[in-house]
């Protein structure tokens, strides 16, 4: 009796602490990336890093300006979400509401296989294929550009936005689109009229999990991009090469003394990021939660 | 066959037969039913009644194993001929579903919506909506919150509102599958004086579990049995002294 309940016990804290794994984890990764980072405030004032133009970490003396990473990570997303949102949405309703079963059944697992090919090989595609392209269709010097990155994130972007729409879009119970054909409205006026506004919620969640994922995205970008640290322009910015936060740290991370400024500043970066990344994931959860329905 | 009708025919059906795939649910279907009444579709569950229902303002067109074959005329117009517009017949002949199914925004929105799509009353949108609700029997009790969301209604309000909403696009005829299903007592006999109040401009047609319910508010019943109409005829002949030994019998509650 009480060797099993001993057991039981047991078993319980050691699922209890393989829970605790994770929330430990990332406990553990906010303290050590809030601490390097706070420390280059220390030396260098936080008002230059927020206002600063300029990325020089290497000159003297040295300039530690957020700015053109962060409008570089703005701008490559910001044009990911105008190419991959539309396309994304249209391809959820066309696989909701009007593509055949057997169609459906094929499209939905290979928009899914996009998500599982790892992201150099995207960069690696973008490189090789897109770069070329660009470069000559819109006759620039270099086809490293945030278009070329916007280009790549959309796609990678697709897959969540697909699925998650999709998923919400289905959801849509089929009462109601019927109480709207029998008003005698057309297929399509059901679609855009009652079905999409019902699924609003988890199509915004849809995007903002997208949008988390370009924004947080690395090799793909580094690839494709460029990595020259200006302020870029809108939307002239576009076809002009930009260096985001996230090729930054990759790119720089390697090179840097350990506790060093520029050390500390590459931390910051990371804290700036994983807070924004933070922040769209709870919008995003917050709306996924409201879009239930009960009827 | 009742014969011929006071008001006139709305609806002619002859020799009705659906398949969906290879099951055979509705087996040579004739009926007419009278303008301006209440007819009563009955039967045990299975029988066909609703896929019959669904027949009259093409609902069935969504199924695409659903095969249909005879004549169904409405107003001496053949709804299954090649030059129908399903949106315009839909238009004339409304549906209120089972369980009730407002669309997830506002009560003047829910209203509003088949107008719209029709493109009626552009100016006087809000007049149409006062209308529907008021013939709906639901405007007293919602004019002052018509912005607020129709998901906060309870649920024979939200019926009331289907009704409206159908009311608001100015059908001929209005189909009733099992309306009152899912409503308590209250609410189902605020549904029933409605409907009684509607035949007076409507053609209705309403499919049902509640035999009372027939008895109460119907002027002709039809009895379905496995996809055969076993009888149709005034709602006293039915209940009172039906011709058919099955109708007595489900009637008199021996099965379904």
């Amino acid at each position: 009796m009480s060797n099993r309940h001993l057991k039981e016990k047991g078993i319980e804290s050691l699922l209890f602490a393989s829970g605790i794994v994770a929330v430990l984890a990332l406990f553990l990764l906010c303290i050590f990336l809030f601490r390097d980072g706070l420390l280059l405030f220390e030396a260098y004032p936080i008002s230059s890093f927020l206002t600063e133009t300029k990325w020089f970490p290497t000159s003297d003396p040295a300039h530690f300006g957020l700015l053109p990473l962060l409008l570089g990570s703005l701008i490559v997303t910001a044009g990911a979400i105008i190419f991959s949102v539309p396309l994304g949405i249209a391809a959820a309703i066309y696989i909701s509401e009007l593509a055949g079963p057997r169609t459906a059944g094929i499209l939905k697992p290979v928009t899914e296989i996009l998500a599982g090919i790892p992201s150099v090989v995207y960069g690696f595609f973008g490189l090789v294929i897109l770069v070329p392209v660009i470069q000559r269709t819109l006759d620039l010097p270099t086809g490293q550009t945030a278009l070329t990155g916007s280009i790549m994130l959309g796609i990678m972007a697709l897959p969540t936005i697909i699925s998650i729409s999709e998923d919400a879009i289905s959801s849509v119970p089929r009462a109601i689109k019927e109480g709207s054909l029998a008003l005698g409205s057309t297929k399509w006026q059901t679609i855009y009229k009652v079905t999409i506004p019902a699924a609003l919620s988890g199509i915004s969640a849809a995007v903002m999990l997208g949008v988390g994922r370009a924004i947080g995205e690395t090799m793909t970008v580094m690839m494709v991009t460029g990595n020259s640290a200006v302020i870029p322009g809108f939307p002239s910015g576009l076809f002009a090469p930009v260096k985001t936060m996230t090729a930054t740290i990759a790119l720089e991370m390697g090179e840097v003394p350990q506790g060093s400024e520029h050390f500390h500043a590459l931390f910051a970066i990371g804290s700036v990021l994983f807070i924004t990344t933070f922040i769209i994931n709870i919008i995003a959860n917050h709306i996924k939660r409201r879009y239930r329905f009960n009827l | 066959m009742p014969g011929t009708y006071d008001n006139g025919t709305e609806i002619e059906v002859t020799d009705l037969n659906l398949w969906y795939g290879d099951n055979h649910a509705l087996h040579d279907i004739s009926i007419d039913i009278p303008k301006n009444s209440v007819t009563a579709l009955i039967g045990p569950s299975g029988c066909g009644k609703s896929t019959f229902l669904r027949c009259l303002n093409r609902m069935n067109d969504l199924v695409k194993s659903c095969r249909i074959e005879g004549k169904v005329l409405i107003d001496n117009q053949d709804i299954y001929s090649k030059d129908v517009d399903v949106v315009d017949l839909r238009k004339r002949v409304g549906m209120v579903f089972q369980k009730p199914n407002p669309f997830p925004m506002s009560i003047h929105d829910n209203i509003a919506y088949g107008p719209r799509i029709h493109g009626m009353g552009k100016k006087n949108i809000n007049g149409i909506v006062e209308e529907a609700l008021k013939s709906g029997a639901l405007w007293g009790e919602v004019s002052d919150r018509l912005g607020s969301s129709a998901l906060d209604l309870s649920g024979g309000q939200q019926q009331r509102l289907c009704i409206a909403r159908t009311l608001a696009v100015r059908p001929e005829v209005i189909l009733f599958d099992e309306p009152c299903s899912a409503l308590d007592p209250i609410s189902t006999g605020k549904i029933e004086e409605l409907i009684l109040e509607l035949k007076k401009k409507y053609t209705i047609v309403i499919v049902t579990h509640n035999m009372q319910q027939a008895a109460r508010i119907s002027d002709y019943t039809g009895f379905f049995l496995t996809g055969d109409l076993v009888e149709f005829d005034r709602t006293e002949q039915i209940f009172e002294s039906p011709g058919e030994k099955a109708t007595e019998d489900y009637i008199t509650g021996r099965f379904g």
